[in-house]
């Protein structure tokens, strides 16, 4: 069934993200920057402060009541991402602080018993540093090497070259699913079928995939994959990361603590079972209570008119930008998420994004955590506008002829 | 070291009068950085930027009868427009009123409202690179 924009009433969607009724700089404003983090919906806001005003105790550790209360909801949520991301089992499922943090639990955990010297890590040029200053710390400590994917001009990753960096050294295979500077979408499941023909392990980054497109890690057959709430419309300090069970239970824990241990004595510990064994501390107990309205959210829209949505929002804003003369668009990838990175001839980034928040549009400048990329690109940085679901045509007109000002008052 | 002072205070009467409108006190900035001296180009080398900017910022200084002129330039209009006040402020001035100048315009503009923390942050680090100036100029002055 075809989806069209129409499935949505977006202005009662916008009723629920209150933070988008207001004035920044005397201007209305226009949240563009929802691929760094996206605004929250109103049932998390209500969650959180149920959770802080009824529910509040410590999780998997008390008998009392409260304390069963928020053992049961923090669980709920789990079952509830195990669903989001069709898991076969919820305790594949491990509660983080962010992506960042998911990806640092493999690379040092996986990592530190996997690697050798002489092993290969494959990342891509488009990667986020979260998904190369973990790789690179354990390679430093293994003494293993990175090798990285090569894009084309458009921003894709050239599969035929990342075919050739595969070995019998390649142990593992690190990729975003979507790009956050460039939009480009990978092609996933090609590039973890590729890893497994030579037995590397799969980490996919969905961080950006996660609020977009539907995701199904047993028809990726991805041994880890990592993202984050606060991209989802959830609060921020809540990560993801799933783990394939046999793997998860192979590798040591990361952080050592209350609720990762079966028993400790000064002899020795015995670990908890997974996922516990990755939860050390008191986790985001509110927020990832709170997670799951967000993620009901997202499955009560549905994926398909989320990303039809976009889809639109995209198409319409590079067709007004690409109008516009100077305009330099950076990642013109075939399959691409709604997210626009570009440049203006003869006017650098910072100077359009410090206007443009003049007149209260929330846009990023800068090398959005992908130094390698820009570096590669020969460029510092780039402006780079990402719509949500709840963001409107009408919202992409006022930003055009903003732009259409700051330009003619800058050139 | 009252001239120093005095500049200051005109540039804070000057933004006063843009009655904190940010889009506007941002093209008042610009036009002020259209005002710098053209930068000697055989000058915009890798040795005179100014680290700790987010954008490049290429800066001098000569020593001329006991008074320091700094020439500044950026890659981009804001902060071309950034330090061309601290050039207005500090230029012409002794090495030892450089030293021991207060630069408290920014705060009283609110300029960190309309610039953000991380180029406020490069702000500080062009001042200082007029202070390390102001410093060699003493010292080669003592010396």
């Amino acid at each position: 069934m075809e989806v069209t924009t129409h499935d949505i009433d977006i202005q009662s969607l916008r009723k629920r993200f209150p933070v988008l009724n207001q004035k920044v700089n005397g201007k209305p404003l226009i949240y563009f920057d929802n691929a760094a983090s996206s605004q929250t919906v109103d049932t998390v806001v209500k969650s959180l402060i149920e959770f802080y005003e009824k529910d509040h105790a410590n999780i998997h550790r008390g008998i009392h009541t409260l304390a069963e209360r928020s053992t049961k909801k923090f669980e709920e949520t789990r079952e509830s991402v195990r669903y989001f991301i069709n898991s076969s089992e919820a305790d594949e499922v491990i509660f983080t602080k962010g992506t960042t943090e998911s990806i640092n639990l493999v690379a040092h955990s996986w990592g530190s018993v996997n690697l050798k010297e002489k092993d290969e890590i494959i990342l891509s040029q488009i990667e986020h540093h979260s998904n190369i200053v973990p790789w690179q710390l354990i390679a430093q400590k293994t003494g293993a090497k990175i090798k990285v994917i090569p894009i084309n001009d458009r921003g894709e990753l050239i599969i035929e070259e990342y075919e050739k960096l595969l070995s019998p050294k390649t142990r593992l295979v690190a990729f975003n699913y979507i790009s956050n500077s460039l939009g480009t979408i990978n092609p996933a499941k090609e590039i973890v079928t590729l890893a497994n023909e030579v037995e590397a392990v799969t980490l996919i980054d969905a961080a950006q995939a996660a609020p977009h497109t539907k995701i199904d890690v047993q028809d990726l057959n991805c041994d880890f994959l990592a993202f984050s709430g606060h991209k989802m419309y959830g609060p921020t300090g809540v990560g993801i990361l799933y783990g394939r069970r046999e793997i998860l239970e192979a590798i040591p824990p990361y952080q050592g603590g209350g609720e990762m241990i079966k028993d400790v004595s000064f002899g020795g510990t015995s670990y908890n079972d997974i996922p516990y064994k990755f939860e050390a501390g008191t986790p985001n107990i509110g927020e990832v209570i709170a997670f799951k309205s967000a993620v009901d959210f997202i499955n009560e829209l549905g994926h398909p008119v989320i990303e039809s949505h976009e889809n639109e929002l995209l198409r319409y804003a590079t067709n007004k930008l690409s109008a516009l003369e100077g305009f330099i668009p950076i990642g013109t990838a075939k399959n691409k998420a709604s997210v626009i990175s570009f440049l203006i001839e003869g006017i650098h980034a910072y100077d359009l994004g410090q206007f443009l928040d003049a007149k209260g549009i929330a846009a990023r400048t800068g090398h959005h955590c992908t130094q390698p990329l820009m570096e590669y690109l020969g460029i510092d940085g780039t402006v780079r506008v990402s719509f949500s679901v709840y963001n409107t045509k009408e919202e992409i007109d006022i930003f055009i002829n903003a732009l259409k000002n700051i330009i003619s008052k800058l050139r | 070291m009252n001239q120093i002072k005095d500049r200051q205070e005109a540039i804070i009467e000057e933004f006063s009068m843009l009655d904190s409108n940010m889009e506007m006190a941002l093209n008042y900035i610009i036009e002020l950085g259209e005002e710098l001296p053209v930068f000697p180009e055989e000058e915009r080398v890798d040795e005179n930027i100014v680290k700790g900017c987010q954008s490049k910022v290429w800066l001098t200084a000569s020593f001329t009868d006991g008074h320091i002129l700094y020439k500044a330039d950026s890659n981009t209009a804001i902060t071309r427009g950034l330090v061309s006040l601290l050039v207005r402020v500090l230029n012409q001035s002794s090495p030892q009123d450089v030293i021991n100048a207060e630069i408290y315009f920014p705060k009283h503009i609110e300029m960190d409202r309309f610039i953000g923390t991380q180029r406020s942050n490069g702000f500080a680090s062009m001042t200082k690179q007029m202070k390390m100036y102001a410093v060699a100029f003493l010292a080669k002055q003592g010396a």
